[in-house]
């Protein structure tokens, strides 16, 4: 029998306390027991990062992270960038570039760019590039994600303020 | 996953006391970006996980005495970024920059990746060029060990991960006139495992003219990281010019023991391979420790 473990989240900037089993990633943990269903699972294996969450800050993989490693953390996941209905600076810009086609790795893609422009407000393409090289998109390919992105950091959408 | 456990303990000796009281039904996992697949897929199995990534102290990167010391939790993102690693032991920089991707690397650690024992994991390349050894932490005690007795096979490491664990790296800080060099050649730039990564190290002497000593390493073309032995004899205490390069270059690819994949490459293509990243190694890191 596996045990449970009771362990306390900052989802979103909201304190949460669960119970999770031994077994569970971080994933099953937002999707299957808060219903935050805006993480995907993709490929299961840590390649494609259509799970990818912010753990204090930083991208991971949540499809192969523990949930218990998360246990006093500060998880960010897709249904944080929004405020007062009003969407993220990189949401809207992947929405007014056309940055989205299925959809399935947008979740992802927001996360490990919004990561980038906390941490460096005006990197360059290549910066850019390496940021989402763990985000695979097999719809629209990746010129309109970078030029969205591109479009906050040259100040043609509202910039990225933190958390 | 039949995982039953999943203990944070706070210091080695809990740790360790830990992995003891299950009798081999534990296993100490870091980041996990390999465990967590490798027990989805049950290709390791583990009743119990000891996360040892909390342990204070463990994921330090300092200089100390003369050794440059890297803590078993330190991930590759912080390496890669470290003042210390990128000025003084350069290779490991570059090779934790070519791990994975940005979530991999913000989670996996150094001793993961040589625990995981794969002949051409990135991490583990680089710490053999640099002759780096490995602090392991059992019941009997603490002891430094060479990195390069650590490897038994793929994906077979020497450390017993169900009874101990290692808790630090260190090597000696790039002295004048030596410098390293990292060549990797994957399909793509991240998320793919290398075709050929190669790591060479050369000290030169005092005018730079000759090669007073050597660490070629090369994966994968064994089934450990390699240590080309041939390829740095052909290198050393001669006249560094194009003939000795092309010699050492030869002797390289002749003792390598590259094997076809499907996935990735022939072993054909991956001789080639071997010769053209280990020339661009040599000659980057020998440009480099000229200055």
């Amino acid at each position: 029998m596996a045990t449970t473990y009771e362990i306390s989240l900052r989802i979103n900037g909201q304190e949460t306390l669960i119970a999770v089993d031994a077994s569970w990633t971080l994933a099953q943990v937002l999707r299957e027991q808060l219903g935050l269903t805006g993480t995907k699972i993709g490929c299961e294996e840590g390649e494609c990062g259509a799970c990818t969450v912010l753990v204090d800050g930083q991208p991971v993989n949540s499809c192969i992270y523990p949930a218990l490693k998360a246990s006093g953390r500060h998880i960010r996941t897709v249904e944080g960038l929004a405020h007062d209905g009003q969407l993220h600076p990189l949401q809207q810009a992947f929405l007014e570039h056309g940055a989205v086609q299925c959809g399935y790795c947008t979740p992802g893609l927001l996360l490990s760019a919004v990561a980038l422009l906390e941490r460096n407000p005006h990197p360059s393409e290549a910066e850019i590039r390496r940021a989402i090289s763990g985000n695979l998109c097999r719809c629209t390919g990746y010129i309109k994600v970078i030029r969205a992105i591109q479009a906050v950091t040259e100040g043609k959408q509202r910039p990225v303020s933190g958390p | 996953m039949a995982l039953e456990d999943y203990v944070i303990p706070s210091s080695v000796e809990e740790a360790l006391a830990t992995l003891t009281s299950l009798r081999g039904q534990g296993r100490v996992i870091a980041g996990g970006t390999d465990l967590m697949i490798q027990l989805q897929r049950g290709e390791r199995k583990a009743r119990s996980l000891v996360d040892i990534t909390r342990i204070p102290g463990l994921d330090v990167i300092k200089q100390e005495d003369s050794y440059i010391v890297i803590g078993a939790a330190a991930t590759f993102t912080r390496i890669e970024q470290s003042e210390l690693v990128r000025e003084r032991a350069p290779i490991l920089a570059q090779a934790a920059s070519w791990v994975g991707s940005p979530q991999i690397r913000n989670v996996g650690t150094l001793a993961g990746n040589v625990v995981n024992a794969q002949p051409a994991a990135d991490g583990a390349i680089a710490l053999m060029t640099l002759d780096a050894e490995a602090e392991i932490a059992n019941l009997t005690g603490r002891q430094w060990v060479a990195i390069s007795s650590l490897f038994v096979s793929p994906g077979v490491s020497r450390v017993d991960a169900n009874t101990e664990m290692i808790t630090a790296f260190r090597f000696r800080p790039q002295a004048p006139r030596e410098s390293s060099a990292f060549q990797r050649l994957a399909r793509r730039k991240a998320l793919a495992l290398p075709l050929i990564n190669v790591g060479v190290r050369v000290l030169l002497d005092a005018e730079g003219a000759t090669v007073r000593d050597a660490r070629i390493v090369i994966g994968p073309v064994a089934l450990v990281p390699f240590r080309a032995r041939e390829a740095e004899a052909a290198l050393k205490a001669r006249p560094i010019d194009a003939a000795v390069i092309a010699e050492t270059v030869e002797a390289a690819i002749s003792e390598s023991r590259p094997r076809s994949s499907l996935l990735r490459a022939s072993k054909e293509y991956r001789r080639e391979l071997i010769g053209v990243l280990t020339r661009r190694a040599l000659l980057q890191a020998i440009a480099g420790a000229r200055g």
